[in-house]
């Protein structure tokens, strides 16, 4: 629907509408300011936000058992791993890696995972300057406060 | 020693018109040249603190150095004209709208004068007979560089905002022209040292407040003719649609890039400290001191019992600090007024300009011309 407003005679005579103009800027500026300043002030995040992963260990051991739940669930199909035999027979992934810019940080990942391996932390700053991938010595690394 | 300061001596008696002409030709246009990245900071904080934002705050105090980083910016970048503009009026269009800004500001009287061994300095880089008429002829040629901009583009947008310029130009100049000749009728003189010293005397007293002469009391209505319409000479909002970058991308300076596409914004910011300069000179007192600073000068010369000299060049700051204090206003006023208001419709711009502003201005001449025959003004 159409709504027409038609001016009034003071909305016609365009000067007195410019000076309410003004007023409105004029009494924003000592306003407090919305802007973020972004390296020194950081916008607070809820604890559940996904960001950069890492693999969960215990005493310097992943929790991964290679189990391929993670890799299968992955729906942009970012995550590689390889497995392989320790001494005790037990599983473990010989690779581990994350394409972080295929991943579009859904956290299915971290539902599936029965061992509580694969998480997400909540960090944000993941650009780089050098080309290494997100490998499994990288995601070992425990990041997250989770 | 003593034949040089002899020689010296001889070379000021003998020249210092020219010598002091000379000095305050170059001071003032470095000046000017100091107003833009001054201008450019102001801009950018004053929309940004209206819009609940900071503005450039990184560089120096407040961010005051933006200015300079980005004018060091512009003359680095890749000067790189497209294949197919025409390349001699490409380049020589900016020259010619910075040029016109530049020589408006020499008719400005920015203090009173000043005598020193016996020669009256008037701080004022030429005091023309012709006045402000000399500067709306030579603000008028800047529509010149900005329709060359346009045509050797060879692009619709960048043509269709020079056309946009020039029909604007013509049709505010009108008014702008048709509204100081109320101030013309009551100052009887085109100098604006004349002007500015006749709007020192005393209008009325309204008890212990005294009002002066100023343009903007004895002709109100002159005054708003004469603002809007400097609004649309200087291509600002509301009116700035030669630039109109919703509707034609960039206007006229759309395929400029680098130290090319800074002079048309210097020009601009030029323009606009020149507009603030005359709207202050011709309505607003000049450097007449603003309320309350001649009883402060008054008392510190008491206070320090300066000589005549000191004193002198005492009123000479305080006279160019009100005329600063004004022209500054009246850029912030261009400032605030940008980021508050949206841009005319071109229908309405034409509207406004035909139908309301030269009838206004006209009607404002016949009433100051009543008034004047009846020896109210």
């Amino acid at each position: 629907m159409i709504v027409k407003n038609k001016p009034g005679l003071f909305q016609r005579f365009y000067l007195l509408e410019a000076l309410a103009g003004l007023k409105i800027t004029i009494s924003k500026i000592f306003k407090k300011k919305v802007t973020i300043q972004y390296p020194e002030e950081r916008r607070e995040y809820s604890d559940r936000y996904r960001g950069m992963h890492y693999i969960k260990s215990v005493n310097g051991v992943e929790n991964c058992t290679a189990c391929m739940l993670c890799p299968t669930v992955c729906p942009a199909e970012c995550i590689h791993i390889e497995a392989g035999e320790r001494d005790d027979k037990e599983k473990y992934p010989v690779k581990f890696e994350i394409d972080s810019l295929r991943c579009c940080f859904c956290g299915m990942c971290e539902e599936a995972c029965p061992k509580d391996a694969i998480k997400l932390s909540n960090i944000y700053e993941m650009s780089q300057t050098t080309r290494e991938a997100y490998d499994k010595e990288y995601l070992m690394e425990q990041r997250g406060h989770k | 020693m003593e034949t040089i300061l002899s020689t010296l001596n001889g070379l000021w008696a003998s020249n210092a018109n020219l010598i002091t002409t000379a000095v305050m030709a170059v001071v003032v246009a470095v000046s000017l040249l100091q107003v833009v990245p001054l201008m450019v900071w102001l801009e950018r904080r004053g929309s940004a603190v209206m819009q609940k934002r900071h503005g450039p705050n990184r560089l120096g105090p407040l961010g005051l150095f933006q200015g300079i980083a980005d004018g060091i910016k512009a003359v680095f970048k890749e000067d790189n004209p497209p294949a197919h503009v025409h390349k001699f009026f490409y380049r020589l269009a900016p020259v010619v709208c910075l040029i016109p800004a530049y020589m408006t500001f020499a008719v400005i009287p920015f203090a009173s004068s000043i005598t020193i061994g016996g020669h009256t300095i008037n701080f004022q880089v030429a005091d023309l007979n012709v006045g402000f008429l000399y500067i709306f002829s030579i603000a008028s040629l800047g529509v010149y560089g900005i329709i060359m901009a346009g045509w050797s583009s060879n692009n619709k947008y960048s043509l269709l905002g020079s056309l946009r310029s020039s029909a604007q130009m013509i049709s505010y100049e009108l008014s702008l022209g048709l509204s100081v000749i109320g101030i013309l009728m009551i100052f009887s003189s085109v100098k604006l040292g004349d002007i500015v010293r006749q709007q020192g005397e005393l209008l009325v007293q309204l008890g212990p407040i005294a009002i002066p002469k100023w343009g903007f009391f004895v002709q109100p209505l002159g005054f708003l003719i004469f603002l809007v319409s400097a609004y649309a000479e200087t291509n600002r909002l509301p009116f700035d649609l030669p630039e109109g970058e919703s509707e034609i991308v960039a206007g006229y300076h759309l395929e400029y890039g680098s130290m090319h596409f800074a002079l048309f914004m210097m020009a601009e910011y030029i323009n606009m400290t020149v507009a603030a300069a005359l709207t202050v000179t011709l309505f607003f007192g000049g450097w007449q001191m603003l309320p309350g600073l001649p009883q402060l000068h008054q008392l510190i010369i008491e206070q320090f019992q300066l000589v005549a000299l000191a004193g002198d060049g005492l009123r000479v700051l305080f006279e160019f600090g009100s005329f600063a204090a004004k022209t500054a206003f009246f850029l912030w006023l261009f400032v605030w007024v940008r980021w508050s208001l949206p841009r005319f419709r071109y229908d309405q711009l034409m509207d406004l300009g035909w139908r309301v502003m030269l009838p206004l201005s006209l009607v404002n001449i016949f009433v100051t011309g009543i008034l004047i025959y009846y020896k109210v003004v």
